[in-house]
């Protein structure tokens, strides 16, 4: 009966005249990420053309790959996220979930996502809990993560001589991490923390928390926040004569974006850590120039890269599978071979869902340096591969077995 | 046989039994169509629609039927699902304790808040709800046990009297939905008690329900409470259903967002609160594709309620209704 | 937290000041809203998005026409005003006559309109906007920008010019009129209506220019406005709805409370206004500055 169904299926095929040997195996990819307020410029729709832009150079078509790209706007809120994901899960057969900024949106994706046994590749959210105690074998963390920013700007500035340090924290979770892993880094590396300010959240006026921190006469002032409260405290800086006046900021998550809207007259002489940035090789500027023509002018942040570099790597593995339905067998393919990509080299996806590749230390440049819009960063250290992220050896992922 | 219409005497009772009938047959065939829903419609969404629809009713209660403007229910609604999350997830509870101890806390919080607020008349009691709710909002930020930003996750869904296995969507569907019927009941009976004329009462002209010596305050009170409990009950089923109670239930949007359904739907009336959040919800889900056009699009909706069809939906329906049924008389 | 309670008295002055340079934003903001509250009985929900397009619009006026702030000081909040007129005459006129909540309802709709549609064209990120007025004074017990000292005088200039217009003047004493008995002061052959477009204008002026003002010292964003709006209907309502005086004192005020809350107790400072607000509705329903009706 099945060997006949089957060939009643083949010669159906082979009626409809379908010139591939076998069918092409289905796979769908949802992007799920902010598409209307505090992240949309970083990832928003530049992600989703990320995706669709890996699945073309993937040539995913010629490797009997079907794929589909789907999007939503989970509007950074977890019970949005979470819904649309069941949604696209149970209904629309989607396979796997990517980019999602926002820790707290993609903690509760990750969940849905293991319940599911889909996959997701994460690439704007920062939290390190990802691929610490929540990490599941359905989870792949892309980019960056709050543990890989802290070590990077924190260990080259004290480094460099910035030992004191005072800390701008915005009063969330995601900046609690953030100022907890930066502040270990630093007296790890044999600096001080001579005092912290907590910040609520969406505050405008930074003046004095600023003042604060400039009568803690600390060398450095870290910015432990994102997006608008980051960009309103380095604005406010300038205006208060912090930098004039011989204290440096340290901005532990700025984006691409976020400078471009500062400008460099006001952001200058930050230093920053990221995992990619367009102008570094001839790879990524051909894919800037690519992504600039498809999104008005604006050149890609490193969690659009990340998009595109993630659904190339889980592609891959589903090629090798023939299948994208068992999520936790693709993550596993995912995390046997290595990775290499045109914009993030060669690296590879570890037991506990973390993307090992190098990160890099940059410093904003000056007006006088900048050879033309969008032109922002020099290049001021690598931080290798072994370094960038937390080690296996601290995780607290469950599914690292501790020897 | 025919009766001409001045025979049609004693109208009250004649009039009021075919519409008690026609509602309860109504009623029946609403939830006959929701008991097959889930096979056609993605339950998780109904659940959701649901979860909404009750805690706009719960709203309409205060707003349609006492006249009080509260801007400030996300903290019962927030609050309870919180206290339903912990619980649960951290102490252990099964989920009929969970939800009730998220009701129990909102009935709390609804009686606190509501001693303070309902002194205050029109704007100035809808100011006093949102303080105190921005102060609970705060509360939240900062207590450790509610997880900040992050919310809490990954609440266990576990088997429901020890005997219902809730973990399959179809199943949650079924408990959610006698919650919701249970909850609208509740409402329903309110409304039509004599509790629930003297609110009206208040609501048409307190100092003369106050002279006809009612204690409008106590009532108030009391409908304020009975408001906040049953949003706990909205807020809790939300936690069984998402498994996370997180910051967005607290924020003063979600507050301003239960005063959008309501008015959409049309306020002081039964089923409008439903209509509301199910129009809300399904826009929210299936237009979270067109990103930044979701916020002017419901900004239209809010603009185009208040200058067109101020009733609401259901508001408007009742009105073009009666105004056919009594011959055309009024507008 | 604590340490911080043992600071020097003249960093506590410097803060002191930092507090009037907010309590400025605060004072024009709900001065607007106060006077529109007064005249109109309306709760201008949209109050937030016009303080936003007042940003744009100088952001705009700079970057597409090349004029200066200076200019952008005038010009944006004419045409924000101007903006604001025309939703009253088609809008907001049909619901004078019923609860204060459709008013609030109504606007509440326009501001997500109107912030929607500046997200999607401008993103959400926000844009740069230079500091006209670079540089600084070193006063001592702190370093005080030359623009704040601008903000700070401008606001109360406009915040004491409006308060004499409207309690001083006979202008101000046709509208205080028409506020308590409308068709009283129409008999009197006044065009109250068109007393009302001009002072919801003024009303939404006062914000663009706030706005204008926040454009140098803020990021321009789209969601600029509804952060703040919150806190400004919570000065309004402790300074007592429609008290001209009380929305200026009151909005300074809080400007110094938050500042001092900044520097002991850091994580309250959004929440502080609320408390008070809390308090004083209890102790003082009608606000501090407000007359019981």
């Amino acid at each position: 009966m099945r060997l006949a169904a089957i060939f009643l299926a083949a010669s159906c095929l082979a009626g409809a005249g379908a010139a591939y040997a076998a069918d092409p195996i289905p796979v769908k990819i949802g992007v799920l990420n902010d598409q209307s307020s505090l992240y949309a410029d970083l990832g928003g729709q530049g992600s989703v053309w990320a995706a669709k832009k890996a699945i073309e150079d993937f040539g995913a078509a010629a490797k009997g790959l079907k794929v589909d790209v789907i999007f939503a706007d989970h509007q950074n809120k977890a019970d949005v996220g979470t819904s649309v994901a069941r949604q696209w899960y149970d209904v629309d057969g989607v396979d796997a979930i990517v980019d999602t900024p926002n820790s707290g949106v993609a903690l509760a994706v990750s969940g849905v996502t293991k319940e599911k046994n889909k996959v997701f590749i994460n690439s704007g959210a920062a939290t390190s809990d990802l691929t610490g105690k929540a990490c599941t074998p359905n989870t792949v963390h892309w980019t960056y993560d709050t543990w890989a920013l802290a070590n990077g700007t924190g260990k080259a500035i004290v480094k460099t001589g910035g030992n004191t340090w005072f800390f701008l924290t915005a009063d969330y979770a995601f900046g609690h991490a953030l100022e907890r892993d930066t502040e270990a880094v630093v007296v790890a590396n044999g600096g001080k923390v001579l005092g912290k300010v907590r910040v609520p959240l969406n505050n405008a006026d930074f003046s004095s928390f600023l003042l604060q921190a400039q009568s803690s006469k600390a060398k450095i002032i870290g910015l432990a926040n994102a997006g608008g409260d980051t960009i309103n405290s380095i604005k406010q800086a300038a205006e208060y004569g912090i930098v004039a006046g011989g204290q440096n900021l340290a901005g532990l998550l700025i984006f691409l974006t976020d400078v471009h809207s500062l400008g460099l007259k006001t952001a200058q002489g930050l230093n920053l850590t990221a995992a990619w940035y367009w102008d570094q090789t001839d790879a990524n500027r051909k894919f800037a120039d690519e992504f600039a023509k498809a999104n008005g002018g604006k050149r890609p942040t490193m969690v659009q890269a990340g998009v595109y570099s993630g659904v190339l790597h889980y592609l891959k593995a589903v090629e090798a599978l023939k299948s994208a339905k068992d999520g936790a067998a693709v993550v596993a393919e995912m995390k046997k071979i290595p990775t290499d990509d045109p914009l993030f080299g060669k690296g590879e996806v570890r037991a506990d869902g973390r993307h090992i590749h190098p990160m890099y230390l940059y410093q904003v440049k000056t007006p006088a340096e900048s050879k033309g819009p969008w032109d922002y960063y020099t290049l001021k250290a690598t931080i290798p591969a072994n370094e960038a992220f937390r080690p296996l050896s601290e995780s607290d992922c469950p599914l690292v077995k501790k020897g | 046989m025919s009766t001409s219409p001045t025979t049609a005497a004693p109208p009250a009772a004649t009039v009021r039994t075919p519409r008690t009938g026609m509602l309860a047959l109504f009623g029946i065939a609403a939830v006959a169509v929701m008991l097959v829903a889930p096979f056609g419609v993605y339950p998780v969404f109904l659940m959701k629609v649901m979860c909404f629809a009750l805690f706009a009713c719960a709203f309409n209660l205060l707003l349609g039927y006492t006249g009080l403007l509260s801007f400030g229910h996300a903290m019962f609604f927030g609050g309870a699902a919180y206290i339903c999350a912990h619980t649960i997830k951290v102490l252990g509870f099964s989920p009929e304790i969970g939800i009730l101890a998220g009701v129990a806390f909102a009935a709390f919080l609804g009686l606190l808040a509501g001693l303070l607020a309902i002194r205050r008349q029109g704007i100035y009691f809808a100011m006093v709800t949102l303080a105190l709710a921005q102060m609970f909002f705060f509360f939240c930020l900062q207590a450790p046990f509610t997880g900040g930003e992050d919310g809490l996750q990954g609440v266990p869904r576990r088997p429901l009297f020890g005997l219902i296995d809730i973990s399959k969507d179809i199943n949650l569907y079924y408990v959610v939905l006698a919650i919701f019927v249970f909850g609208f009941l509740v409402i329903y009976r309110t409304i039509h008690s004599p509790f629930g004329h003297v609110l009206k009462a208040i609501r048409e002209n307190e100092p003369r329900a106050i002279s006809l010596g009612y204690r409008a305050n106590q009532y108030k009170l009391l409908a304020f409470v009975l408001s906040a409990a049953l949003t706990g009950l909205a807020g809790s089923t939300k936690v069984l259903v998402f498994q996370l109670a997180s910051l967005t239930d607290v924020a003063w949007q979600m507050s301003g967002e239960v005063v959008l359904m309501t008015l959409v739907g049309g306020m002081g009336t039964i089923l409008g609160p439903i209509v509301g959040a199910a129009i809300i919800v399904t826009m929210q889900n299936y237009l979270a594709g067109l990103g930044e056009w979701v916020l002017v699009i419901q900004g239209v909706i809010f603009v185009a309620a208040v200058s067109l069809f101020r009733r609401g939906i259901v508001g408007e329906i009742i009105a073009i209704v009666s105004y056919y049924r009594s011959g055309k008389q009024q507008p | 937290m604590f340490e911080l309670l043992g600071i020097p008295p003249q960093a506590l002055f410097g803060q002191l000041l930092l507090g009037l340079i907010n309590g400025a934003f605060y004072a024009m903001l709900s001065l607007g809203l106060a006077v529109i509250f007064g005249l109109l009985n309306v709760i201008n929900f949209t109050h937030g998005a016009q303080y936003m397009m007042g940003a744009f619009g100088a952001w705009m006026l700079l970057n597409y026409l090349g004029i200066p702030f200076w200019g952008a000081l005038v010009l944006s909040p004419l045409v924000v005003a101007v903006i604001g007129m025309v939703i009253e005459r088609t809008l907001l006129r049909r619901l004078y006559h019923l609860d204060h909540l459709y008013g609030l309802l109504l606007t509440f709709g326009l501001a997500l309109i109107i912030e929607g549609l500046f997200r999607r064209q401008y993103g959400s990120s926000g844009l740069p906007y230079d500091n006209p007025l670079p540089g600084g004074t070193n006063l001592g017990f702190m370093f005080l920008p030359n623009y704040r000292g601008f903000v700070v005088v401008a606001s109360l200039v406009v915040c004491l010019a409006t308060w004499y217009v409207i309690e001083r003047t006979k202008l101000g004493s046709y509208l205080r009129a028409a506020t308590e008995r409308p068709d009283l002061v129409q008999a009197f052959g006044i065009d109250v209506p068109r007393m009302i477009t001009l002072t919801y204008g003024f009303g939404v002026g006062l914000a663009a220019l706030a706005g204008v003002l926040a454009a140098p010292a803020y990021q321009v964003s789209p969601t600029m406005g509804s952060n703040l709006i919150i806190i400004v209907f919570a000065v309004v309502v402790i300074g007592g709805m429609g008290s001209i005086m009380g929305a200026i004192v009151t909005g300074f005020g809080l400007g110094v409370i938050e500042g001092l809350t900044k520097v002991f107790y850091p994580e309250a400072s959004s929440t502080v206004i609320f408390v008070i607000m809390a308090i004083v509705l209890m102790v003082k329903p009608a606000g501090l500055f407000g007359t019981a009706k």
